[in-house]
This record gives structure tokens, sequence and C-alpha cells, in this order.
């Protein structure tokens, strides 16, 4: 058995809770008068798609194309956690509006308003969670005491070690970063937290960070897939989770998400999502973010300077995560996918991936076996990218204090100014993808991965990325010392990186050599069938599955580190 | 749109140089404009005489002093200073300016930023982080946004003689176009859009570089064919140097590529080109430097853009042969007879490979 990485009982003890009770937390708020917010999210919507699409008839051919889009996905891409009545909804909403294209306006008489307001409606109660104190505390005790359970069996190798406390999730979860930031911003603004994502656990993970954060409940888009599993569906229902489902890509839908998301932060509900929009399929650190819901974050601070035209408004802070794992479950599968897309033809994808039940696996295996995650937290934007300081005043690049109204007004007056928002959000994208890249907390598994993989391409520099890895793992050998080498020029321009400001890296990369080499071997991937790099009788470095060698080499990517090997 | 209580509020232009003050005079036609100048001679000179630089100076235009003031009164604000001073000058102003501004800057060339003890002439290679278009050095410098640059066939002189022309705003922002275009706009001066703001400035900037070497064929006696050559060449060369740089090929078909290229290559009233004229003519960098009022970007900009290619490995060949002219005493013959021996002769194929 591989040697874990010895984990050091972690020293924070915890926070106490920013807001005292339940029912001061906005998204306690939120659910209790659901029924109000539900309405406002649709009106607003209607509103909005109005104005997107002004005429009847291009708002009939929307309604119509809608339809046709749901019933398409009825047909090829059904769900367990869909509602039984959706075909029967789809194919009367497709029957009114063939009746009603043969009517003219007077005789329609706005039938097409009433459509548009049933169509949005029904999204806004489906994408709206709700959030249930008495569920919520169960299900956060359930998290804590069966991962404590499950963690302390695994580690300390005695039956009666499920019943210690010896280690807690603390210990296996390393938070480091602002946190005091955060705490503080939290207190005193609106919270839109958006972190890297790499693996179906991320969810309940940074849910449990959020927590022991002492932080109140985020209100979160989860991707509606998750709740297909039922025991998952029950955790982020009462979690806070609000759904997002990505196989609607229609106009009503996509106004009615927004909206949501929008009128929530407005609200000053603190929000979560995975702005990369889905899992990372490469292991790349995310480069490009989905900008939709992203954008609402925007669009609400500049409402609420509207609406606030003297007094200063709440303050939407976004807040950068990134998620570090030695091993990411999905892996395998995430980089075949991956491959396949990029490489089309010139890649053979080898054999067919399970099915979603890996999930439920993927969690055992997770809590119960070694291997340590870090998620560092980054210092609090505003929603254009600023820094901002404990008092949550934005900064400029010289620490100069900064009003970001300003940001929104022309001649004076706030104004709204659509190109101009997504431009906005197109420069906090980039702003949080920098981020990203700077709070990364490099591990050991990573920088071996990384040089690995660089060192083995070398050696190959007339095939292409697809041609080398079909390359059979037989043949790819680094001798030791070279290996030893390189390892040792990369691990000292992350330091050198890192002074300068542009990245982290873990405690354990740190000390002689050859041990940080052998931590770095022994953890990552480490749970994989085939392990992406091993030491062979030699004592050179192997591999088993260069794909996925080739995933966790991906995280590396972006630094220029390739230059050096 | 076009009338709001603020729309009387006047425009800033910082520098009174050709281009500037021939700018605030286009401008002044619509607005009241402040002209920033650092010079107290020439403030009083457009005061006194209501004259810069052989232009006649609109009595829209107020000179001033005073940036603070300048900033302060203006919501859109034109700074066109030579490139060496740009960031000097965003250093200056970037106290005073507010996230609601507006700059629209018309300098064509880049900022370098050298590692301690370099010089542009010791430095070995240039890296994208090291070399800045305006606007970049605009939103590195400062809190403003909203940034866009002026650029294409805008020779000042026929400018100011009222004769048609046309420029390319560009930015990120529709609102900055629109801004733009609403103030820039006359009957004799058009205005295109384009959403490739860093693409436009490097196309302005990567044209001098041609123009120098228009000046030289044309400084050799040489005609029409060989400057037919010259353009359409020089063209691609600045597709293949823009793209590197981050500019969008279409751009440099455009009013700002194109356009401007055919324009400064064909006119011998251009500073770069009366750089490549005197050249063949056999005169040294150093004299004809000294004797002119205005910056020649293009001379920096060659050093700038072979130091650049040397560094992402690509070879701009009549750059690169214009360099050994500047700065390593080749002569202005040697190097054409050295292009035209030159091996490589497929024509274009770089549409296709975008």
């Amino acid at each position: 058995m591989a040697e874990i990485l010895v984990e050091k009982k972690n020293k924070n003890i915890g926070y106490e809770p920013i807001l005292e009770g339940i029912p001061d937390w906005p998204v306690y708020q939120l659910s209790k008068n659901r029924k109000e917010f539900l309405e406002e999210v649709t009106q607003k919507s209607i509103d909005q798609i109005r104005l997107l699409r002004p005429s009847r008839k291009q708002l009939i051919d929307e309604l119509e194309a809608t339809a046709f889009r749901e019933q398409n996905r009825l047909k090829r891409n059904r769900w367990r956690v869909d509602p039984k009545d959706e075909p029967r909804f789809w194919s009367r909403i497709k029957n009114e509006l063939v009746e009603l294209s043969s009517k003219t306006a007077e005789n329609g008489a706005k039938k097409e308003e009433d459509l548009l307001h049933e169509i949005v409606q029904r999204y806004a109660n489906e994408i709206a969670g709700s959030f249930k104190p008495s569920s919520y505390k169960f299900a956060r005790e359930v998290i804590k005491f069966w991962f404590g359970r499950l963690l302390n069996g695994a580690r300390v190798k005695k039956f009666g070690a499920y019943f210690r406390n010896q280690y807690t999730l603390r210990d296996k979860i390393h938070i480091v970063g602002k946190v005091k930031m955060l705490r503080a911003l939290a207190k005193q603004g609106t919270v839109v937290m958006v972190p890297t994502h790499f693996s179906n656990l991320d969810s309940i993970l940074i849910g449990w960070v959020i927590h022991s954060l002492g932080l109140p409940a985020f209100l979160y888009g989860a991707g509606l897939n998750l709740f297909n599993i039922k025991i998952f569906a029950y955790f982020m229902n009462s979690l806070g989770a609000y759904k997002v489902d990505r196989r609607k890509k229609n106009l009503p839908y996509l106004e009615t998400l927004r909206m949501y998301s929008n009128l929530a932060i407005q609200k000053g509900a603190h929000s979560l999502f995975f702005p990369g929009g889905t899992r990372s399929r490469s292991g790349l650190i995310e480069k490009q973010l989905k900008l939709g819901l992203l954008s609402t974050a925007v669009e609400a601070q500049r409402n609420l300077y509207r609406e606030n035209a003297t007094g200063e408004p709440r303050k939407i802070f976004v807040i950068p995560v990134t998620l570090n794992y030695h091993f990411v479950l999905e892996a395998p599968e995430l980089i075949e996918d991956y491959l396949q897309v990029k490489g089309q033809d010139r890649y053979f994808a080898e054999q067919d991936s399970y099915g979603s039940f890996q999930l439920i696996k993927f969690m055992f295996k997770f809590f119960t076996k070694g291997s340590s995650i870090s998620v560092s937290i980054g210092p609090g934007l505003d929603v254009m990218g600023n820094y901002v300081d404990d008092n949550g005043n934005s900064l400029d690049a010289n620490g100069q204090r900064l009003n970001p109204r300003e940001y929104f007004m022309t001649n004076g007056q706030v104004t709204i100014d659509k190109q101009r928002e997504n431009e906005y959000t197109r420069m906090l994208s980039a702003k949080v993808v920098s981020e990203y890249h700077r709070i990364n907390r490099v591990f050991a598994s990573h920088l071996v991965a990384f040089v690995a993989f660089e060192m083995l391409q070398r050696k190959f520099p007339k095939l292409d990325l697809f041609g080398f890895l079909r390359l059979p793992e037989e043949d790819l050998e680094i001798p030791y010392e070279e290996f030893k080498t390189t390892f040792k020029k990369i691990r000292k321009e992350i330091y050198h990186l890192k002074e300068k400001g542009k990245v982290y890296h873990a405690t354990h990369l740190k000390g002689q050599t050859d041990i940080v080499i052998r931590r770095g071997l022994d953890n990552v991937g480490i749970f994989h069938l085939k392990r992406p790099l091993l030491k062979n009788k030699k004592g050179n470095i192997v591999t088993q599955d260069l794909n996925v060698l080739y995933y966790y080499h991906n995280r590396l990517v972006g630094y220029d580190l390739e230059k050096l090997i | 749109m076009t009338l709001r209580s603020s729309s009387d509020k006047p425009v800033g232009v910082i520098g009174a140089g050709n281009f500037g003050s021939v700018i605030a005079n286009i401008l002044a036609r619509n607005r009241k404009v402040l002209l920033y100048a650092r010079d107290e001679a020439v403030i009083k000179r457009i005061l006194d005489k209501r004259e810069n630089r052989g232009h006649k100076m609109s009595k829209n235009v107020l000179p001033t002093g005073d940036m603070e003031y300048l900033a302060n009164q203006c919501d859109v604000i034109f700074p066109i200073v030579p490139s060496a001073h740009f960031r000097d000058m965003m250093r200056k102003l970037s106290p005073y300016l507010h996230p609601y501004h507006i700059l629209i800057h018309g300098t064509k060339g880049f900022d370098i930023k050298l590692p301690k003890g370099e010089t542009i002439e010791t430095v070995k290679t240039l890296n994208r982080q090291q070399v800045k278009t305006m606007s970049e050095v605009i939103r590195e410098e400062s809190v403003v946004v909203r940034v866009g640059c002026l650029a294409g066939p805008n020779l000042a002189k026929e400018l100011s003689q009222r004769q048609p022309g046309a420029t390319v705003v560009a930015s990120h922002f529709q609102e900055v176009i629109q801004t733009g275009k609403r103030l820039l706009r006359n009957d004799r001066f058009q205005v295109y859009e384009n959403h490739d703001l860093v693409g436009v400035e490097i196309a302005g900037v990567l044209k001098n570089i041609i123009a120098i070497a228009s000046g030289a064929l044309s400084g050799l006696g040489y005609g029409e064919n060989a400057k037919g050559l010259l353009i359409s060449r020089g063209a691609v060369e600045m597709v293949y140097l823009g793209r590197v740089l981050g500019g969008d090929t279409r751009t440099f078909l455009g009013v700002a590529g194109i356009g401007d290229l055919v324009t400064t290559c064909n006119s011998p009233m251009s500073r770069n080109f009366t750089v490549g004229y005197r050249l063949a003519k056999g005169e040294k960098l150093k004299n004809i430097l000294k004797d002119m009022e205005e910056v020649a970007e293009g001379v920096n900009t060659i050093r700038i853009a072979k130091k650049f290619s040397d560094y992402y490995k690509v070879r701009p060949l009549i750059t690169d042969t214009l360099y050994k002219v500047l700065f390593e005493g080749m002569t202005v013959q040697d190097a054409l007879d050295y292009l035209m021996r030159y091996p490589l002769n497929v024509d274009i194929n770089l549409l296709s490979t975008t």
C-alpha cells in the first residue's frame, strides 16, 4: 500500500457563526417568502423576455422554438428528476401555439402572453430551491457524523475507531487564504462565491466549507443532473441549492434562471456557482468562464445602485475559490471526454464510460481513504474585479479607494447598458481566472505529474499530442536521476513564482527532494485502477495511464513552466 | 440620445501636437474643447493668436495647463501624446480620473517596459508582457475601463483643410464608439466602428514600418510597381506580426489597416516616409532625427517589432531588413537587393489559416 501523506491535526478550532440563528439567514428569508419571491422572478423575467422579443411574432416564434426544443429533449434525453407531467405540458403548449398562429392579434387576444407566463412560472418553480432549517440542520449533522466516522474508521485501522473522533473533516480539508476577509465581507455585503470545478464532490465539499467557516448557508446553483440521485437531491435541497439544467438552452429558461440569481443576490442572499459551468474536463484550471450567471452579479449590483441613487446600497463581493485534490475520481472519464471532443478523428476512445452510480462509490472511497484536499479562499473582489479591503471598499491598482457606482454612470447617472455590462462581465471573468491561478496551491502530486508528462512528451518531438497519447505506456520510462534534476528545477521556479505572488504551494512541497517526489508519486491519482505514475523495479519513473497523467499534468499548465523542461 | 443636459460639458484633448490640434478643431465643431498643453508658450500662443503648429485654432478650443481642471470638467478625454511620453502623462492624469471617464486615444506607438539596467538598444528580446498598446497603458495606469482609440488614414494637414477623410473608433464598448462618433463626425469626416481595439492599435503602429520602407523606395527613385509590391507584402507582414500581438486578421483589411497603410505609404508629408526617403539619399539616421520637430514613431517601432519577433520566433522580412538599415549600417540599396533576392515567394495564404 502506498504511503499516504501524513496529516497533522489541524490547528484551527473552527469559527463562530457570523449570524446568530437560522431565521436571520438571507437564504431562509427567501424561502420563507418563496411564493412572493417566485412571483417577482416570474414577472421580471417576463418583462425581460418581452424586452428582448418585443413583437407578437417574435414572441410566438420564440415560444415555438422553446416548445420544439423541450419536446426534443424529452424524446432524446430524459432524466429521472424530470417531472412526470412534462410531456403533457409541452404538447399542450405546442397545440395552443399552433392554434394561436392561425389567429390574428385581436382574435388571439394576448394568449401568447399567458403561455409565456405559464412557461416562465413553471421554470421558476423548477429552478427554485427550498431551504428548510430543519432538514438543513439534519443534513449537516449527518454529513458531519458519518464522514467523521468513515474517516476515523479508515485512518485508524481498528473496528472501534468508527466511534472515535480522533480525526475530523477539518483535518482532512485544509482551508487556507482569506478566511477572515470572507467572514468580514459576508457580514457587510452579499458574497458571490465562485469556485473552480473539478469533481462532483465539489458541491458537497464547498457546502461543508461554508458551514465550517461560520457562514450562513449559501444559495447555490447545482447541476440538475445531481438531483437524479436521490440522496444527493436530499442534501442539495436542504443545503439551499437551486437547480440549473444545462440541457435547456431556450431563452425563457435562461432569462428566468438569470433573473432568479439576480434577484436573490439583490435581496442579499449569499450565492455560489461554478462559473466554469461544468467540471473541468481536461484538468486545466478554468480559462473560460460561463458568463451567464456571473453577469447576474454585475446586473444585481447595477440595479442596487440604480435603486439607491443617493445612499450606499449593499455591495456585492465576488470571492474566487480553488479546490485542490491529489485525486479526482472521475479523472479517467473526464479526460476521455475531453480528448474525444478535442481530438475528433485523431483520437480513438478505448473504453465506454460507466454510469452515474460512480458518485456514491466515489464519495465513499473519497472519505474513507487518504488524500487530503485544500480549499484556497481568494481575496474579495467587487463586481468589476477590483480588490476590496476588509471593510469592503474597492481599491484601484495603487490602493486608492474608488466608487464602483461610477462604472455604471453616463453623464452623471446610473444607466443600463447591456453591451457595457457584458464587457464588464468578461473583465470580471478574466480577473477571476487570473485569481484562480494565483491562489492555486501546488501539490507534490501535481508537480510530479507535470514534470513527468512534459519530460515524456519532450522525447517525441515529432508526435502531436494525440499521436503521443497513443504510444504504448510500456515504452515510456524516465530515469530517476534525470527526473529528479528536472523536478528540482521546476520546484525552484514554483518557489520563485510564489515569491512573485503568482501561485501558492502546499507546505508538503518543501523539504528533501526524494521525499517530496515520493509523496507526489504516492498520491497522484491514488485510487485509480491504473496509476498515472509509479516507480518501477529499477527505480525509474513509469506510467500506467498516459491520459490520466495528462489530466493531472494539466493542473499546472498556464504558468509557463514548460519552457524550463 | 444626443441632447442631454450634460452634453454642454466640454471634451478634453491632451497633447497640443499636430494631430492633437487637428482633433481639437474637429471636436470643436460640435462641442467646447479643453486642450491641455504642457508648454506655457503654446497655451499663450493659442489664446493670443488662435494658432498652433500651423493650424488656425477654433474659438471653441480653450487651452489649459491644468490636468486636474480638465479631468474634472470633461467626461470624455482624447489623449494624443507621443507614445514615449504616454505612460508618464497617464501617471500624471490618473489621480484625477474616475471610472465614469471615457478615454479615446489617438497615439500610434508601443509602450515598452524594460528590465532594470537595460535600454531599448541593449535588450535582446521583448515579449508581450513588455510591449503594451496605449489602451493597455491606460488600463494599467488608471481606473478608466471605457477606453477606445482613433486610427485610420488621418493625415493632419488634409484633415485641417477639410478634405474628405475617415477615422476608425475602436473600443470593446459600444458606448465609447457611439460617443466618439457623435463627437467627431461631420459632413467631411466619416467615422467607422471596430470592436477589435488591440488590432486597430497595432495596425496603426505597424504601418509606420512599411511607411519608412516606402519612403526609402521613393528615395531610390523607384516607381509604382515597387510600391505596389511593398504595400501588399507589407500588409501581409503586418497581419503576421499583428496576430502574434493579439489582433484580428480582418482588422488589417479595414480602414485602420490597409486604408491607413496605403495613405501613409503614399504620403511624402509623413515623418516616417521622410525618414526612409532621406536614408535612401544616403543621410545618417542621427542627422535625420535631429531635424524633426516631432517623433517619427516608425523608427522606434522597427526596433520593438524586431525584438518582439525574435522572442516569438516569427520572421518579418521587411522589418528585419529595415532594422539592419537603421541600426546596423546596411545601405538602402543593399537592403533592397537582399529583399529582391530572397527565395520566399508564396504570395498569400493567411486568410485560409485563421
